[in-house]
Order: C-alpha cells, then sequence, then structure tokens
C-alpha cells in the first residue's frame, strides 16, 4: 500500500461519505477481477460480465455496506463528540482551579438564585399546582353560604354567614343529584371545651366535632383501628375519638395497642364527661389544620351528634364529594335551584342559603393565589438578574482570555468548537450551584414549615420534592446556556487577526464588547428597580396595615383558655358569675397586671353573628340586621384596651333578673340609630325582651386589619349563658409571659381541674392575621436586597473592567495634568450614568408593573412616590458606591508605571 | 472455472480474513486471492460474504481501513490488522484447532469408544 499524494486526497473535502467509500471499493474489486480475467485471456466486454456474474448481486451487499458504514460513522462521531466533552470538562475544571475567585462568586451567585426559585417553587407546587392530600381531590367542593347577600353584609356576617344548619345539611344531603356525599365539620371548635383529664394532668384539647362520614368522603382512612361507627354519632351513643398522628405521637408515644384503650375527657358545656373509646388514629398525611384551619393543630376528632346541633344556629362548614364526572359548575347549578326551592319548603329557615361552591382547592389556595404569583415572578426576576450578572462575569472573564481563543481558532479550532467549549464551562458552573442552590432551598423550606407563626394553608406540608429538584435542573441548566451563549458568541466571532494583535485598549471590538457589558448592567439594574419597587410598595403596604388603628390594644396583654362551670339557668349563671368574678380578682390581684377580664371569643379570631335591631325603627325585611356577639365580663374592655366612647361598661351587679344590657360599637350605633345617641336605647338582640344600650365603644377590627368594622355587640357574661368557651385576659405592666406560671395556679387554686394551657400574647392574634403579608413583605424584600447586591456587583464588575482596560489612557491623561480627583470623578460619572439610564428603564417599567400588584397592597397608591423616591436612591447609593472602589483605583494609578507597562 | 467449493462454517471465514492481514495490510480482492492461494484453491470467498465480513470486523474494531493506493496506482481501501483483531484471532485459532483435532479424531476412528467407567 502506498500513501496517497497529496492532489488525490480531495474527494472527501466535504466530509465522510460512507455511501460512496463502498460503491468504490466494490468497483475496484469488480475491476480487479475483470484484469485478471482479460490477463487470462477474456475479452474486456466479457470479462466485466463475468466479473459482475461471479460478484453475485452486487446491490444488496452495496446496500448492506452503507448500512454499516453510517452505523459506523454515527458511533465514530458520538465516540468524537464525547471524547471532546471529556477534554472540555477536564479544562473548565483546570481554568476553573486557576480562578477560585470567580468560580466561587459564580456557583454561589447561581446557587442562590436556583435554591431561591427551588424553594419558592416548593411553596407554589404545594398551595397551587400539587392536588390536595386526598384521592381525587379534584371531586371534593367546598360550600360558602350566604351567596344571596351583597359583599358588605356578607363581611359582616363572619362565619356565621358562611356555615350551615343541621337542618340544611340534612336537606341538601337527601335532595342533590350531583354528590356522592356531603359532609360537614363543626366551625365553632370552642363551642364545647374539650379537656383530658386523665391521664396526665389535665390539659385543653383542640378537638374538632365532624360529622360521621367525613372521613370516608374525603377519603382519609385512619392508620390504626376504625372510622366513627353510626352509634357513636347519635345523641346518647357510645363516646369515641379518633386521634390525630401528631397527637398520638406526642401524647401516646406512638402506643400501636391505643386502639380499645380510652381516656377521661369533660366538656363544658357538659356534653361528654368521662371515659372516651379511642377507635382510631388519622394517618400522618391528614393534616386538618393544614387545609381547613391554617396554624391549627388539632389533636383529636369527636363525632358532631347531629341531634345535639339540630337546636343550634348556622355552625356547619360543608365539604361535599361530586359524583364521579360532575363538574363543580354542573353542582353550583344544581344548588342555586335546590337551595331557593328547599327554603319554601322550610320556612323556618334563616335565608335561602343560597351557596358559592367552589372545589375545596380553590377555596384553600384560591386566596393565595395573587401572593404567591408575585414572589413566584420575584424569584423570576432575581434568575434574570443572576444570568445577566454571570453572562456579565463570563463576558470580563473572556475577554481577558481572548488571546487564548484567538489563537485556539487560528490553530483551526472552529468557532462551534469553542463556543461549545465556553457552554461547557457555563453548565459545569451552573450544574455546581444547582448543587449548592439545593441545599439552599432544603434550608429555606426546612424553615419555613416548621415557621407555626405563619398560618398559610398547607404550609406546614411542604418539602422538596423530585418536581422542586427537576425545577432547580432545568432553571440551571437553562440559566447556564442562558449566560453562557450569549458570551460565547461574542467572544468567539471576535475578528483574530486583530485579536491577536490588540495590544492596547481601546480598539473597535473592545469598545463593542464594553458597550455589550453596559447593556448588561443596565438591565441588571432595570431588573432589580422592579423588585425594589415591588418590595417597597409591599413593605409601605404592611407598615400602614400595622398602623392600622385596630381598636385594642395588643402589646402587654395575654389570654389564656380557662374553665366555665355550667349554666343552664339563672341560679347557676349566678354562680358561674361569681365564679368568674373571683377569678379575675384574684388574677388581678397579682403584682404586676394591670386589669383582667374574660370573653367568649376574641377579635381577628373566629366569630358568631346573631341580629340586632333598634326597637321603634322601621326595619325593611331584606335589610341586614345582623351583629358579630361577643360575650364579656366586666373589666375585659379595660384588659383589652378597647376605648368606651359613650356610657359604662358592664357591672356585676349586672345580674340575669335586671334588664338586660348591651354594649354596641360604632358601626353598630350607625346602623342602628343613625344621627342619635344609642344609649339607654332599646335593641332587640339576645331574646324576646328588648336589651338596653349602655355603651358604645371605638370600631374594633374583628375580622382583619384590612376590612372596615361590621356592628359588633358585646354581651354580659353575667346575663346570658350562650357562651363560646372563656378566654381569660390579663393585661399587666411587664411582659405577660412571665406571669403565665402564676396566672395557671391561680386558676387552679380556684378550679383544681383547670386544664394547662398556654398563655397566648394578644400580639400573635394580630401576626396571625397579617401573617401573608408579612411573609409577602420578607421574601419579596430579601429578594429585592439580593437583587440590588447583585446589580452592585455586576455595576463593580464592569466599572473595574473599564478601568483597567484604561489604564494607559488614564496614565497619559494623568501625565498630561489631570489630577486624581479629576480621573476619580469621571469614573464615578460614568457609574452614574449607568446607573441613571438603568434606573429611568426600571421606573418605566415599575409604573407598568405596580399595576399588577395593585390589588395586593393596602392604602398604598402603586405609584406611592416614597417607594419610587426610595428605590431611586438607595440604586443610585448602591451604584455609586460600587463605582467607587474602581474610581479610587483609577485615581491611585502612578502615570509612568501605567505608560511603561505596555 | 467450476471448482469444488468448500462452504465455510460461519465464524471461519472470520479468522481466515484476520490471518491473511498478518502480513500486512490488504485490500478486499487481494485478501480473496490470498486465501484461495493459500490454501491451494480449495477455499473461494465469495464476493457477497466477504464484504459484509469485513466491513463486520472493521466495525467491530479488529481491522481497521485506509485509503491507500494500489500496485495498479488505484485508490483501494485497504484493512490492516488491529491488536484487538490479533488478540482475538489467536484465541480463535486455537478454538479452531482444538475443534478441527477432535473432528478428525471423531472421523479417524477404527474402533468404538471403550466403556466408560463411573
Amino acid at each position: 500500500m502506498k500513501k496517497i499524494p497529496m492532489w488525490r486526497r480531495h474527494d472527501r473535502i466535504l466530509g465522510p461519505d460512507p455511501k460512496a467509500d463502498v460503491k468504490a471499493e466494490l468497483r475496484f474489486h469488480i475491476d480487479c477481477k475483470t484484469e485478471d480475467l482479460i490477463a487470462r485471456g477474456w475479452l474486456p466486454e466479457a470479462a466485466r460480465t463475468e466479473a459482475e456474474r461471479q460478484f453475485g448481486n452486487l446491490l444488496a451487499v452495496e446496500q448492506a455496506g452503507e448500512r454499516l458504514g453510517e452505523h459506523m460513522e454515527r458511533r465514530r462521531r458520538v465516540h468524537e463528540y464525547y471524547a471532546e466533552s471529556v477534554q472540555d470538562a477536564r479544562y473548565t475544571l483546570r481554568t476553573l482551579r486557576n480562578n477560585p475567585t470567580f468560580a466561587t462568586i459564580a456557583i454561589l451567585v447561581l446557587a442562590f438564585g436556583a435554591g431561591l426559585n427551588a424553594a419558592v417553587f416548593s411553596v407554589v407546587n404545594t398551595m397551587l399546582l400539587r392536588p390536595l392530600p386526598f384521592p381525587q381531590s379534584h371531586q371534593l367542593v367546598w360550600f360558602t353560604g350566604g351567596k344571596s347577600f351583597d359583599a358588605k353584609v356578607r363581611a359582616a356576617g363572619g362565619l356565621s354567614a358562611e356555615t350551615y344548619t343541621v337542618d340544611v345539611l340534612r336537606e341538601f344531603q337527601r335532595s342533590n343529584r350531583s354528590f356522592q356525599d356531603v359532609t360537614a365539620f363543626q366551625t365553632f371548635y370552642n363551642s364545647l371545651q374539650y379537656k383530658l383529664t386523665s391521664p396526665g394532668e389535665p390539659r385543653q384539647l383542640d378537638a374538632v366535632e365532624v360529622a360521621g362520614n367525613f372521613f370516608p368522603t374525603l377519603g382519609v382512612t385512619p392508620v390504626l383501628g376504625r372510622n366513627f361507627t353510626n352509634e357513636e354519632t347519635l345523641k346518647g351513643g357510645r363516646p369515641a375519638a379518633m386521634l390525630s398522628y401528631y397527637f398520638w405521637k406526642t401524647q401516646f408515644g406512638a402506643d400501636p395497642n391505643i386502639v380499645g384503650k380510652t381516656i377521661d375527657i369533660s366538656t363544658s358545656p357538659a356534653a361528654v364527661n368521662g371515659p372516651v373509646t379511642i377507635v382510631g388514629v388519622l394517618p400522618a398525611s391528614f393534616d386538618f389544620g393544614a387545609v381547613f384551619a391554617p396554624g391549627k393543630k388539632v389533636d383529636l376528632f369527636v363525632p358532631a351528634v347531629m341531634d345535639f346541633w339540630k337546636t343550634w344556629g348556622n355552625t356547619l362548614a360543608v365539604v361535599g364529594r361530586l359524583k364521579p364526572g360532575v363538574t363543580a359548575a354542573q353542582a353550583q347549578d344544581e344548588a342555586d335551584l335546590l337551595f331557593p326551592e328547599l327554603k319554601l319548603q322550610h320556612k323556618d329557615w334563616f335565608y335561602d342559603y343560597a351557596s358559592d361552591l367552589t372545589t375545596l382547592k380553590d377555596h384553600v389556595a384560591g386566596k393565595l393565589q395573587r401572593s404567591l404569583l408575585v414572589l413566584w415572578s420575584a424569584v423570576g426576576l432575581i434568575l434574570l438578574i443572576v444570568s445577566v450578572n454571570l453572562s456579565n462575569l463570563q463576558l470580563s472573564r473572556a475577554a481577558a482570555r481572548s488571546k487564548e481563543f484567538a489563537m485556539r481558532r487560528a490553530l483551526g479550532a472552529s468557532r462551534g468548537r469553542i463556543v461549545r467549549q465556553l457552554l461547557t464551562e457555563s453548565l459545569i458552573l451552573s450544574l455546581s450551584g444547582a448543587v449548592v442552590g439545593f441545599a439552599i432551598a432544603w434550608a429555606i423550606v426546612y424553615y419555613l414549615a416548621h415557621q407555626n407563626s405563619i398560618a398559610l394553608p398547607l404550609l406546614t406540608t411542604i418539602h422538596l420534592d423530585v418536581a422542586a429538584l427537576s425545577w432547580t435542573l432545568v432553571i440551571a441548566i437553562a440559566v447556564g446556556i442562558l449566560f453562557g451563549l450569549a458570551p460565547a458568541l461574542r467572544i468567539s466571532g471576535a475578528n483574530i487577526q486583530e485579536v491577536i494583535k490588540d495590544n492596547a485598549a481601546g480598539l473597535a471590538a473592545g469598545r463593542s464588547h464594553e458597550r455589550f457589558r453596559s447593556a448588561l448592567v443596565i438591565s441588571e439594574l432595570a431588573l432589580a428597580c422592579l423588585l425594589m419597587v415591588g418590595a417597597g410598595l409591599l413593605l409601605r403596604s404592611f407598615l400602614r396595615v400595622l398602623d392600622v388603628d385596630l381598636g385594642f390594644d395588643p402589646s402587654h396583654a395575654a389570654a389564656m383558655q380557662t374553665d366555665l362551670p355550667p349554666a343552664t339557668n339563672n341560679d347557676q349563671l349566678v354562680q358561674r358569675a361569681n365564679f368568674l368574678k373571683s377569678e379575675i380578682d384574684r388574677v388581678a390581684a397579682l403584682p404586676g397586671v394591670q386589669s383582667v377580664g374574660i370573653a367568649d371569643m376574641l377579635p381577628l379570631d373566629r366569630n358568631r353573628e346573631w341580629g340586632l335591631q333598634s326597637v321603634g325603627r322601621y326595619h325593611a325585611k331584606d335589610a341586614d340586621g345582623g351583629a358579630l356577639v361577643y360575650l364579656a365580663t366586666p373589666g375585659y374592655l379595660e384588659a383589652m384596651g378597647m376605648r368606651l366612647v359613650a356610657g359604662r361598661d358592664f357591672a356585676w351587679s349586672d345580674s340575669p333578673e335586671k334588664q338586660p344590657v348591651l354594649i354596641i360599637n360604632q358601626a353598630a350605633a350607625r346602623r342602628e340609630w343613625p344621627g342619635e345617641d344609642p344609649i339607654g336605647k332599646l335593641a332587640y338582640a339576645t331574646g324576646k325582651i328588648p336589651d338596653r344600650i349602655i355603651g358604645i365603644i371605638d370600631d374594633v377590627h374583628e375580622s382583619s386589619l384590612e376590612q372596615n368594622s361590621s356592628p359588633e355587640i358585646y354581651v354580659p357574661m353575667t346575663q346570658n349563658n350562650d357562651v363560646e368557651g372563656a378566654t381569660l385576659i390579663v393585661r399587666s405592666r411587664i411582659d405577660p409571659a412571665g406571669l403565665a406560671g402564676s396566672v395557671l395556679a391561680t386558676l387552679r387554686s380556684l378550679n383544681p381541674s383547670q386544664p394547662a394551657t398556654a398563655l397566648r400574647p394578644l400580639r400573635s392574634l394580630v401576626d396571625h392575621s397579617v401573617s401573608l403579608r408579612r411573609f409577602l413583605v420578607l421574601l419579596v424584600s430579601i429578594f429585592a436586597t439580593l437583587g440590588a447586591l447583585l446589580a452592585a456587583l455586576g455595576i463593580y464588575g464592569v466599572i473595574s473592567y473599564s478601568v483597567t482596560q484604561k489604564t494607559q489612557e488614564i496614565g497619559v491623561r494623568m501625565a498630561l495634568g489631570a489630577s486624581a480627583r479629576r480621573v476619580q470623578r469621571d469614573v464615578l460619572a460614568k457609574t452614574l450614568r449607568l446607573a441613571m439610564v438603568g434606573i429611568a428603564l426600571g421606573t418605566v417599567g415599575s409604573l407598568g408593573a405596580a399595576r399588577l400588584i395593585a390589588s395586593l397592597l393596602f392604602a398604598t397608591s402603586p405609584w406611592d412616590p416614597i417607594a419610587f423616591a426610595a428605590m431611586a436612591t438607595s440604586l443610585t447609593a448602591i451604584a455609586l458606591l460600587s463605582g467607587y472602589f474602581p474610581a479610587r483605583r483609577a485615581s491611585k494609578i502612578q502615570p509612568m508605571d501605567a505608560l511603561r507597562s505596555n | 472455472m467450476e471448482k469444488t467449493r468448500l462452504e465455510l462454517f460461519r465464524g471461519t471465514l472470520d479468522i481466515l480474513i484476520l490471518k491473511s492481514l498478518i502480513w500486512g495490510p490488504l485490500h478486499g480482492y487481494a485478501i480473496t486471492s490470498l486465501i484461495r492461494r493459500q490454501s491451494g484453491d480449495a477455499l473461494l470467498v465469495e464476493e457477497g460474504t466477504l464484504y459484509p465480513a469485513l466491513w463486520r470486523l472493521e466495525s467491530k474494531g479488529f481491522m481497521e481501513a485506509e485509503w491507500g493506493l494500489s500496485e495498479n496506482n488505484r485508490k483501494a481501501k485497504y484493512y490492516s490488522l488491529t491488536s484487538a483483531g490479533r488478540r482475538y484471532l489467536r484465541a480463535e485459532s486455537k478454538t479452531w484447532e482444538a475443534y478441527a483435532q477432535a473432528v478428525a479424531k471423531v472421523l479417524g476412528a477404527t474402533q468404538p469408544p471403550a466403556e466408560e467407567t463411573p
């Protein structure tokens, strides 16, 4: 075999061609054979025919050859690609090792971007995207009553306007066609106070009463034991309870033989007193609080005895499971017809119970949607800033390496090859960032899931899962490509000759390079603007919310649940009043205590509604006559810090035989006695006998800090026995937390069975109420800070680089007489120019984007000048600060050194 | 031209091809003629089986191919042994010889085998 001479090698100049190779090889064979035959005396024509005949099926062989050839070619290419990738990866690791500062910064920046995104994604995924933790959860529908009321009345009605009576539930269960089953739980959890009396020392239990079919309808099966039997849900049936997984673990040490054992429970008013059999334990995956009552931890579930609740008002929250194939909209249509029809048959119903039917998922997460989307967009912006920042870093590094790349291209590396190498670099960085980012996400999610003060539904159930992991990876890879591609294309496209020659700054390529980098920094600043304006607006709203006059003073006051002696007649009511009075007197005598009072429900907590109609005034038939009702003892208003604007507080002398009295708030006064003084007037509220108004208090924010107050009435506990539990309020000069022990001891000395409960600061009610806002503000502020820091890093990078590039130029200028201060000022001016353009663009963008979060703002305009001004000043300051260091460096340049260095 | 053709057992062709390359690179036509001459015209390798076998061996990495110039100054595809091919050839030749001997023993036997003693 001889080597092919140079000139004959060019028939494969366009790359390998296995098909042509096969043809050439076979033709060569046939030619050889023909020549052999001719040498043996055959005629040329006959020889060729014979050679072809001997070969047999030439086409078939050719085809087989082509197939094999293509296959080999493919394999070879894959192999080469792989080998090159390994080469690139090795090379990348080597260069990164030589430049650990860059590697660390890049990986950390990426880790924060990816980590925050993964964490927020987990939250969004849990609350919005993933179905609720029930089988076929899309079939579950939540009922909200009061559809026929107007929005204001509905809000004023509180829970009572959204819930149902036993009779309504039963009728609907019987008549509907859309649902497999309809179930309910009792929303006034504290109507019966559950107390564990044995084993252990008495303690308050968080119990929820549920209909017998509650767990089967939700599709929750107990991990131990069974669901309630029908007999257990009837009046006089054997008392039974199911434990929450959490309670089973903590109180009973996960005793596997718990089913069948009894615990002693007492309730007040007495519905159960004595042994209750534990019939089942619920699975860990079922968290009642996470779905139905954010922030609540439930210990046990007991059957709601419907015959007991039958005589009560609206107390049941209703959930239904649709039949397969029925949509929520169809069920809504049916309900719209059915409820008015049922009302016609039942004249005694309070109203027609027209209801809004929403999927349980929407009920749970609907309110969060906008906030979470804002959060999601905010982390998205962070991610954009991260990629722009990394582009910038990569670009400045690449500029330093431009000679290396030019050399490689001159030596024959294709442009694609260099782009690939730079992309490999970005991908390795972003994957490392993803790993660290995942750790960060894990930490954040762990923190959020264990944050009991944030009352967000399902928050306790968030965790990092495969979806979050894939999300992190997708993000990391996308960012890697995004931030790797732009610089890679720019660098590899540079003119080789110029770069190799280029040893002075200020050449065309250098200039366009700098323009590109400036554009990146400007966009970074603009994105940071968006974040900062968003954070600023939300923060302003949050401060406004905290500034709201609550109508009571939550500082230095705390609440503790207490026992109530039963009272079904007037004598018992007097005894109860005496008992409460002695409790209050004893606690008030404790050192440091200022005032003490008791009420059944607290503002910003749960509430209920009764009617309120002033005597002697015309009331339109469909006029709103509801008022939120609170039963309180004398001293409660003072202990809460509520302000009496007219009249007097309750007195212990307001006994059951005397004229029933009421205290109302100003909203009630405005509605029932517009333009009059209600003191001394009569109104129907508590029963057949009209009550006399003895006092008016300032409006109290009873359901939310962000809604106006509804009409309220305060009824003396000394005259009315219809209580919803009892909570003792202690106002003290010192921090109430220190009083917990002595208050409990005092209550125990009067009532040995007083359960051990926490002394809850009133502030926690407010915190609970603003927790969503706090959560949002906290996260968005963190994002904005991070965004600003990243932008600062970007500015620093660009300015610092341009100073390095212009060392010589600056040297010349200084040699010609420019002062150090002048040089410094020029650099700062350049920084300022960048900042101004960025901020101007960002402001324009923010003006548009702010409208999108307008619905999340409270008493703050989306174009709030203070938020915008604060953003502009702080970003300018940050920009100047990050330009200051390079500027100082520029002013320290020694003209002689600079000129000599080249 | 009709000669008795010995059917080649599957796998035998592979080692014959590899063996023919032991003295240096050859193109396909040269491989057939080498095998023919070496076997005293007893073994004729058909083109229809030769080329697929060559390509298969190449793709398995037992041979490498390179374009070069033939004796008559034409471009031809030359095959040469790789070290993997050499190893394979050595191992396969041993197996083949053992096989041939065993077959020869059976065919050359003049009396039935002795009774096996357990």
